[in-house]
């Protein structure tokens, strides 16, 4: 429950913001200012009925500022936290069963990712509206578009698919 | 050798010289798609049946008399097109060509992916070119039979490397080579696809641009990681440079890269080869160009031995008729 200990301060702002869970993912430590890519990368936008809870720019120890990101109801899978690890390589995930973390993980970083980061480059054929998914290669220190490899290093959050 | 592993995993000559699948085996029914996918071994085989053909070409005229080869040209060719069309001819073979954008169902808002699908069933191999980069990895996803790029945007041309390897191999040898490429390093296809092609052999690769139009760090990256085989040097001018050179390969500037005609012509003046220019090249300095040339070797020059463009332009036949020869073999064909 190391996700929630930041918080329990006796500010009942915080607990109001980012509130505990009973089942599913709290993605935590992730970079200031990242939790809606966090959700865009996850494709989740509330329109389906999810119950998100969003903490942004919280105080951390680890992390100057940090972001939270509590999913209710969903268990996400390591390849669907992996791709977190482009734009936030500390994040922690944690699944919660019954207000109990009963797993908890760090985001690596995956080999490639598909579909997740839409290609800068106007003259690909990946923008070229194609039937064709896009599919990033991931290097030490940036990502590169399988198809035109064009490679990305600091502009990776415009890329997300959304 | 399949289009996704092949933009990361070079083959490797071990697995080939180990006594594993020949490179006949591999390149048989596979698509080209750029010239990081071929070995050295890859290579040498092109370039060794290239020169077979070259020295004996009616031994070759009725190898693939059934055989049709769809040309898909989306963009505009001479060279390249016309003499996939005469390679095939040559084989005893045919061509179907798609003809012009204006005038294919790409006009009525067909994909590419539904387009290579469609006259795959037509034809035993197909030749793209797209403006677009990567049109060919992605083509290469929806067809099986062997696809070859002949352009994709900035990005790859490996016929063309293959007949400039070839070129170089005649005139000047492939190892302990000395190499300049001068001119549009940005947006030429044509030398990123060399440059790639050169990291198998122990090159020496100067690149003479403008800084505006210097090697996209993509290729920089790539080559680096080629970093033991292979020394890269970047410059502004081609003097300091020329006379270490066995080879110049030059390549166009375009107009359009530049605001406006002034810089252009400043800028373009200081990348074009005449006869005095190369009075402090070696005598045995061998001129390239992918053709075709504008102003940026001036036509003195073609008739000096440095000149080997035309020469260049022509083996553009044989080594393509040896690609498809490799290719076009039949499965359970083995190799003569």
């Amino acid at each position: 429950m190391s996700n929630d200990h930041d918080h329990h301060d006796g500010n009942d702002d915080h607990e109001l913001r980012v509130s505990k869970i009973r089942d599913g993912t709290v993605i935590d430590h992730v970079n200031g200012g990242q939790a809606l890519n966090v959700l865009a990368i996850l494709g989740i936008d509330g329109s389906k009925g999810e119950e998100v809870s969003v903490g942004m720019n919280v105080p951390s120890d680890r992390l100057a500022r940090k972001d939270i990101v509590k999913v209710e109801g969903r268990e996400l899978s390591q390849d669907e936290v992996d791709v977190l690890s482009l734009i936030a390589p500390d994040a922690t995930i944690n699944i919660v069963r019954n207000y109990e973390v009963i797993e908890k993980h760090r985001v690596e970083r995956p080999d490639a990712v598909t579909g997740v980061l839409s290609c800068p480059n106007p003259g690909c054929i990946t923008t070229a509206g194609e039937p064709v998914t896009s599919k990033f290669e991931v290097l030490d220190d940036a990502v590169r578009c399988v198809y035109c490899e064009t490679i990305v290093r600091d502009e990776i959050p415009s890329l997300i698919d959304t | 050798m399949s289009v996704n592993e092949s933009s990361r995993t070079p083959t490797t000559n071990g697995e080939i010289q180990g006594g594993g699948k020949s490179v006949h085996e591999q390149m048989r029914h596979d698509h080209l798609i750029t010239s990081k996918q071929l070995s050295r071994a890859d290579i040498e085989t092109v370039l060794d049946h290239a020169a077979e053909i070259d020295a004996d070409r009616s031994a070759f005229a009725d190898r693939h008399a059934d055989k049709l080869l769809g040309l898909l040209f989306f963009e505009p060719s001479t060279r390249t097109k016309m003499s996939f069309e005469t390679a095939m001819k040559r084989l005893g073979g045919d061509i179907v060509d798609m003809g012009a954008v204006e005038s294919s169902s790409v006009t009525k808002g067909e994909t590419l992916a539904d387009t290579v699908r469609v006259i795959e069933g037509y034809t035993d191999a197909l030749v793209l070119r797209h403006p677009k980069q990567g049109a060919a990895t992605m083509a290469g996803e929806f067809v099986d039979v062997p696809l070859l790029n002949a352009g994709d945007g900035a990005g790859h041309h490996p016929t063309q490397t293959l007949l400039d390897l070839y070129t170089i191999r005649e005139n000047a040898g492939l190892d302990d080579l000395t190499i300049g490429i001068m001119g549009d390093l940005k947006y030429g296809r044509t030398v990123h696809s060399l440059a790639y092609a050169l990291s198998n052999f122990d090159t020496r690769q100067h690149f003479i641009s403008p800084e505006s139009l210097q090697l996209p760090r993509e290729v920089v990256y790539d080559l680096h990681q080629e970093q033991e085989r292979v020394q890269i040097r970047e410059h502004e001018s081609i003097e300091e440079v020329l006379p270490s050179l066995d080879v110049l390969y030059v390549t166009r500037i375009q107009r359009e890269r530049f605001p406006d005609e002034n810089e252009y012509q400043q800028v373009a003046g200081k990348y074009q080869i005449d006869t005095e220019a190369l009075e402090t090249a070696r005598d045995e300095l061998t001129v390239m160009h992918p053709l075709p040339r504008v102003d940026e070797i001036a036509p003195a020059v073609d008739t000096t031995d440095h000149a080997a463009y035309f020469e260049q332009a022509h083996n553009g036949v044989p080594v393509r008729m040896a690609l498809l020869d490799l290719l076009l073999r039949d499965g359970g064909e083995t190799d003569e």
